[in-house]
């Protein structure tokens, strides 16, 4: 079957060079779950349609790694790659080396959320094409809150008992590799998002305000970290100071935890037929903190699709991001990798809200969602994020107190900025 | 060697014209390797130091400006009087990346040299399958260091590891325990993992230096009566020292350099980030390309530092003899 569909790709690039228009394209992309695979599935449609040969590059889903490679091959003006999956908050380091969309998407762009197109538009050229976007949830397990009587956490409080009781009753009757909750813990990108929700959750700000106000040295933010460092070894696995998404769903999915927080992408996974999980848990908003007033707070996510400058298939390649990130494509992503889309529409797709129904409940929640200081720092965003998962990850690892570690990084993002971001 | 040995001998006989036949033939045969080395080691290794002293960035190489010393060190005074100091030699994050590289250089390589010793002497020995065994005990070093490196992460895993499991079948341990996330288990943990992958490079190196020593010294030692333990003091190691030396130094090198198994292994945390993750960091995932290539530069020249200091104090002999 492998050397069939191999001969039928090599006699197809034949075909493909002899014809006038065909170009081959490549695209680069690290995901989660089957991200890869849904991919493929509408690269396989756009292929048919058009005649062009798409060839996926695969990366490794931190999206920390994805940056480093990319911004590599761009400064080297690579010409291999067409197409990048870039993560919503890279628009503004990668805008000088990346096409202007604006023109070419005209005709379509008014249909998807007017925040995001925002969030790629850098001096008014559009550098990326929305293709999903994400808020994450607060995954529990029905049954098991059911069997306790609870209900889903409102506060980061009752997470905490709840996930603790249910987690000690549970070991005792037997399933002794049960944990309370679990998140991303690991020093990345992702500890940026999941502590970020703490701290604008508990009242403590975003890090960097939006007009570049250094906030992160308060008391609030402090509390929050704190109160993280406690659920470690308690609520959640020590492992989890080296968790990413995936290996935070690897425990979930094999029935492991009663709690996690994760992207929209594990619950289609999680009700796949090789799932412990099973038509057992549900999603609600994450919670908030404990104080009058705290809300609620999920970090924006989301990935979009741009077009290298250097790229000799432009034409080409602007088609292939137009097609992929089309209505019925993003139908097809948010059906089969429970991707949250960006055109407005497809929030009120009956299809869609039959075989995922987490989607148009989930609108609210994106609308709501807290955006990484990447618009106010700029090209110094990686850097501020890096100083701030470290930050984290030593407190919650129990290297030094929160306070001690905030005002540590207050120090150092003072000195990064300098005059101005 | 043979090419240092003509080097050297025009001094005391200039002007034979054989020995400049000599010499001429050994820059022809040399010339190709020194030009790909410039190309591929040289040019490079300058353009960093080049990029060290000047305000680059990945986006704008080409408009960099020369700036000075301001990347590893800037001195500003502040209208109240106050200094300021700056840069890379007063990073503290660097110095810590610094003192992570050292220490794991010097805890690896003296366990692998260890290690590799006991097994290049079991190696040496004469025993059936003795070749399958040399061959077998090469396969974690021809593993690609970030295959091993990814398939060690799973086996370390918390959750699912296979580690945790079979400790705690065997009662060594009560819970199970996150090898990677701690910042000291991590360190544990990756040195576990050097060892394991790079002892073998160390015992091929020290099994070639302990085949050189004649037979007869052993033969002799037998027929005298002296204690195994003292024939390795007193005749094996002085013999096996020089290729122990190269050895070391070898492994020291890649030592100080180690990326690939830190980067895979570890969170991305100051407390085990080393030289290379350093700048590469700042090279490619900050917009700080000037300051990465200092770091570069900085470790380029601490080994340089290492590497001359080991060789006159360990009197290190390159040329084969003792």
């Amino acid at each position: 079957m492998k050397l069939r569909s191999a001969l039928l790709g090599f006699a197809a690039s034949f075909v493909m060079l002899a014809g006038a228009d065909a170009a081959n394209l490549q695209i680069v992309s690290g995901d989660t779950g089957n991200g890869l695979a849904v991919l493929r599935e509408k690269l396989d449609l756009f292929e048919k349609a058009t005649g062009n040969k798409v060839t996926i590059v695969p990366m490794p889903s931190s999206t920390t790694d994805q940056f480093g490679q990319y911004k590599l091959w761009l400064a080297a003006g690579n010409s291999d790659i067409d197409v990048y999956q870039t993560d919503v908050i890279w628009a503004p380091q990668l805008a000088e080396q990346l096409v202007d969309l604006t023109d070419a998407t005209k005709d379509v762009i008014g249909q998807h959320f007017p925040s995001i197109v925002e969030s790629q538009t850098v001096n008014g050229k559009l550098v990326a094409m929305p293709l999903f976007t994400d808020a994450p949830a607060l995954y529990y397990r029905k049954d098991l809150l059911e069997k306790y009587g609870k209900t889903p956490p409102k506060t980061w409080e009752e997470l905490a008992a709840t996930a603790k009781e249910i987690q000690d009753k549970e070991r005792e009757a037997g399933s002794k590799d049960i944990w309370g909750f679990v998140f991303q813990g690991n020093a990345y990108e992702g500890l940026t998002c999941n502590a970020l929700e703490w701290v604008k959750s508990n009242g403590g700000g975003q890090i960097v305000e939006a007009d570049g106000t250094i906030s992160i040295n308060n008391p609030k933010a402090a509390a929050a970290l704190e109160a993280v460092k406690g659920w470690v070894n308690n609520i959640s696995p020590p492992g989890v100071l080296a968790y990413q998404e995936e290996e935070a769903r690897g425990v979930w999915q094999t029935g492991n935890a009663v709690f996690m927080r994760n992207w929209p992408y594990a619950y289609g996974l999680g009700n796949g037929a090789d799932s412990a999980v099973k038509d057992k848990f549900d999603v609600v908003p994450l919670p908030a903190g404990s104080a009058e007033g705290d809300k609620s707070a999920a970090t924006l996510g989301g990935w979009n699709l741009a077009v290298s400058k250097y790229s000799k298939n432009q034409k080409e390649a602007i088609e292939m991001v137009k097609f992929l990130a089309s209505k019925d494509m993003q139908k097809l992503q948010a059906m089969k990798a429970s991707n949250l889309p960006t055109i407005i529409d497809l929030y009120d797709d009956a299809d869609i809200a039959k075989t995922v129904p987490i989607i148009p409940r989930w609108k609210e929640v994106f609308l709501n969602a807290v955006p990484r200081p990447s618009a106010p720092t700029k090209v110094k965003y990686n850097e501020v994020s890096s100083n701030f998962w470290t930050a984290v990850h030593n407190t919650i690892s129990g290297n030094g107190s929160a306070a001690d570690n905030l005002e540590l990084l207050e120090a150092q993002l003072t000195k990064l900025k300098g005059a101005s971001w | 060697m043979a090419v240092a040995e003509s080097l050297d001998m025009p001094v005391a006989k200039a002007g034979s014209e054989l020995i400049r036949q000599r010499v001429r033939a050994a820059w022809i045969f040399l010339a190709p390797m020194l030009v790909v080395l410039a190309m591929v080691a040289g040019w490079p290794l300058l353009r960093s130091i080049y990029f060290s002293f000047t305000n680059a960035s990945l986006t704008n190489i080409e408009g960099a400006q020369w700036i000075g010393f301001e990347n590893y060190l800037s001195v500003t005074t502040l209208k109240s009087g106050r200094v300021i100091y700056d840069g890379l030699l007063v990073d503290p994050l660097w110095w810590q990346s610094v003192w992570n590289t050292v220490r794991f250089s010097v805890v690896s390589v003296v366990m692998e040299t260890i290690i590799g010793m006991m097994v290049a002497l079991v190696l040496n020995a004469e025993f059936r399958g003795r070749g399958i065994v040399r061959a077998a005990i090469l396969i974690p070093w021809a593993i690609p260091t970030i295959v091993s490196a990814k398939m060690w992460a799973w086996m370390l895993n918390d959750q699912f590891g296979i580690i945790n499991d079979i400790l705690l079948h065997l009662g060594l341990i009560s819970t199970k325990i996150a090898w990677t996330a701690n910042a000291d288990t991590a360190m544990l943990a990756v040195l576990v993992v050097d060892i394991w992958k790079t002892t073998p490079f160390m015992a091929l190196l020290i099994l070639a230096g302990l085949q050189m020593i004649p037979g007869d010294i052993y033969e002799a030692a037998k027929i005298d009566g002296v204690h195994p333990i003292k024939v390795f003091w007193k005749v094996t190691l002085p013999l096996v020292r020089p290729a122990l030396m190269v050895a070391v130094i070898f492994r020291m090198l890649d030592a100080l350099r180690i990326f690939d198994l830190i980067y895979v292994l570890t969170a991305n945390n100051s407390q085990t980030k080393t030289m290379s993750v350093f700048a590469r960091e700042n090279l490619f995932d900050f917009d700080k390309f000037a300051y990465g290539s200092a770091a570069s530069t900085m470790l380029f020249l601490i080994l340089t530092v290492i590497t001359v200091v080991y060789i006159i104090v360990g009197k290190v002999n390159f040329e084969g003899g003792r």
